[in-house]
């Protein structure tokens, strides 16, 4: 079977913190790391493989120090890694991004099964992997949290819902989305981490995956961002003080209007 | 492109503290942006000395018939034999968008015995409902609702589409995005109608939020946006108002998919849509250990409340992963979020800061989760909690 499993390189979010005086982020020291969400996305990938056999390549659209978290994945078990790279895919909204993304793959010779992270936490959108789909012509389910079986023909996932789950069965090709609870990464082995040093990484540019200009990049991006701006901030703030009694009994006249 | 005039940068560093992705560096006085730039814009916003500007290349060709588009439109969430809450939700702020932008405001119903659901959306604002019923949409299919609501945004052309950013909105409307090729802003906290040219301004948080974007689609339509549950505020309900429900007949080749759904399974304790509550009680480290959910619990009750949670707690086992508020959980919008114990890491606050009112107790002064609390008691859980219990209870008159 032929997997390929989205990636993207995020800023850590550990090493993000609010700076109490300005409210603004404090990013001194921020490293780059692997979506988290994608580490769990890489483990189902390989598990899929070590389970029906088959190939996994991790691919990933971004700068050229994302090649870290392509060789990162090939340290946990990926086979192969794609660096999608360009100046001119900068800006790029979720909808270039899965025109993009389905270039590189068409480009890459497609894929029986595609598994993505359920969303980067840079954006939050979880838009990606749907949109990738959608230009692939394969069906695709989200938030998943549990593969119940699996084979060369067919597969049986749990979907995570608002109240519950969903038990979904599909052949291929196939593009699934999963949450952090489908599995614990593994750490890479020193055998996979001195793969990972030797690999060579493929570098696609625009021309290579044959995109349309007109559908990359922030002028291929239905959406523009035309504002930026810190969050207003909130009203009122009060420690409360005196002993514990009086500041419960501050705090319940405070909160009386939602006691209903 | 970024743009950076040189004659103008006078290396103050401002952008650099400002981009939240690290691409920009003054070097030799000069600000010099890397390729980890994404053109989000922020640099240019902080520029004093307006050096900064980002130049679309070419840019998108406006679609030919954008003309053509109108009215604003609502997908209504059924699930499990009901309406989503935040179905009622998005019809109060679609009814605002719709009368700023003097249109019409249609309701998109999908299910199975929706019985009187479309007069609750009439009663709440909408004008138009198309209804379509059928026993293959008793369990959500991504494929199946993606064909349907694909299929009648193209015949009807609306301006505008919004959905609920829960499991269902966010799983399925992006193939509907990518199917009608327009652009989608995911959980949007803030939508108005631009007066000047009725285009819709899209307000979310980005960054975990910490900064707020604006985004528009100037060139495309429909304009897509997702709005996560709570945010915005139901109408109440009127009899009198009078609107059309428009019967569609499903035809077959949008009711096959290529997955099954075999089961739609409701769990006890995933019950708590947490998303759903208005006042939430939430527990972090602080409770020391899974005895402290009790105690919560308790506490919950007398505020008729649910319980969350933070990462770390339900990383331990405390509490099952349902309950998670935060980046790599649920985001929730209560009109009452009471912290217990929790810190505060951005992570969290990312999750939470929408809320109306946020209340904190923590044994540590130095807690983050005070800078965004607007009332914050500084005490040992165990001795905080139980007095406030038996106070809102002395409160209500028990």
């Amino acid at each position: 079977m032929k997997i390929v499993v989205c990636i993207k390189q995020v800023p850590d979010a550990k090493d993000v913190k609010l700076d109490p005086e300005t409210n603004t982020l404090a990013r001194e020291g921020v490293e780059s790391i692997m979506n988290p969400y994608d580490q769990h996305a890489l483990e189902t990938a390989v598990t899929i493989k070590e389970a029906v056999g088959g190939t996994v390549t991790a691919v990933s659209m971004g700068p050229p120090q994302a090649e870290a978290v392509l060789r990162q994945a090939i340290s946990c078990g990926a086979d192969a890694g794609v660096l999608v790279s360009d100046r001119s895919f900068a800006g790029a909204d979720t909808w270039a991004t899965s025109y993009t993304l389905a270039k590189a793959v068409e480009k890459s010779g497609g894929a029986d099964l595609i598994i993505c992270g359920k969303q980067a936490i840079d954006g939050d959108t979880a838009q990606v992997g749907p949109g990738l789909a959608m230009r692939l012509d394969i069906p695709f389910a989200t938030c998943i949290q549990k593969i119940r079986s699996v084979d060369a023909s067919t597969i049986v996932l749990e979907r995570m819902m608002d109240d519950g789950y969903d038990v979904l069965q599909s052949g291929y090709p196939l593009l699934f989305t999963v949450v952090k609870d489908i599995n614990q990464p593994r750490v890479p082995s020193l055998k996979g981490k001195m793969k990972a040093k030797k690999a060579r990484i493929t570098v696609l540019s625009a021309a290579d995956i044959g995109a349309d200009p007109g559908c990359i990049g922030l002028p291929g991006s239905p959406t523009q961002v035309v504002k930026v701006f810190p969050p207003e901030p909130r009203g009122e703030r009060a420690m409360l003080t005196g002993t514990v009694e009086e500041q419960v009994e501050q705090l319940v006249d405070k909160i009386k209007p939602y006691l209903v | 492109m970024l743009q950076i005039d040189e004659k103008l940068c006078i290396g103050c560093g401002i952008c650099e503290d400002a981009c939240p992705f690290g691409a920009i560096e003054v070097v030799d006085g000069v600000a010099v942006v890397n390729e980890t730039c994404t053109l989000c814009g922020a640099c240019v916003e902080v520029c004093e000395v307006e050096a900064l500007s980002i130049e679309p290349e070419g840019g998108r060709p406006v679609q030919a018939d954008i003309e053509s588009w109108r009215g604003i439109w609502v997908f209504c969430e059924f699930i499990g034999g009901e309406l989503a809450p935040v179905a009622t939700e998005l019809l109060g702020i679609g009814r605002k968008l719709a009368d700023d932008r003097g249109a019409q405001l249609g309701a998109v119903l999908l299910g199975h015995m929706t019985g009187d659901s479309a007069q609750t959306l009439i009663g709440h604002g909408a004008d138009v409902v198309y209804r379509v019923d059928n026993p293959a949409l008793e369990l959500f299919s991504d494929e199946i609702y993606e064909k349907i609501v694909s299929d009648l945004i193209v015949e009807h052309k609306p301006e505008v589409v919004l959905a609920g950013a829960t499991a269902v909105g966010r799983s399925f409307i992006p193939g509907v995005a990518t199917r009608v090729d327009a652009g989608l802003t995911a959980d949007c906290t803030r939508l108005e109608i631009r007066a000047e040219d009725g285009i819709l301004l899209q307000t979310r948080p980005a960054f975990g939020g910490n900064i707020m974007a604006t985004i528009v689609c100037p060139d495309t339509r429909p304009q897509m946006a997702t709005v996560r549950p709570k945010v915005m505020k139901a109408l109440p309900f009127d009899q009198n108002r009078s609107g059309e429900i428009i019967d569609v007949a499903a035809v077959p080749r949008q009711l096959t998919s290529r997955i099954t759904v075999l089961e739609s399974v409701s769990e006890q304790q995933a019950r708590v849509n947490i998303q759903e509550s208005d006042i939430l009680v939430s527990g972090g480290r602080g409770l020391e250990n899974e005895q402290g959910f009790e105690l919560l619990g308790k506490l919950a009750e007398a505020l008729r409340a649910k319980v969350s949670a933070s990462r770390a707690v339900v990383d331990a086992g405390w509490i099952p992963y349902p309950h998670q508020v935060g980046q790599t959980g649920k985001t929730v919008a209560p009109k009452l979020y009471v912290a217990c114990g929790i810190s505060g890491a951005i992570q969290h606050v990312a999750g939470m800061q929408s809320s109306e009112t946020i209340v904190a107790i923590n044994r540590d002064p130095d807690a983050p989760i005070f800078n965004i609390a607007d009332y914050g008691i500084v005490g040992d859980i165990y001795e905080v909690i139980p007095k406030l219990i038996d106070k809102i209870e002395e409160k209500r008159g028990i």
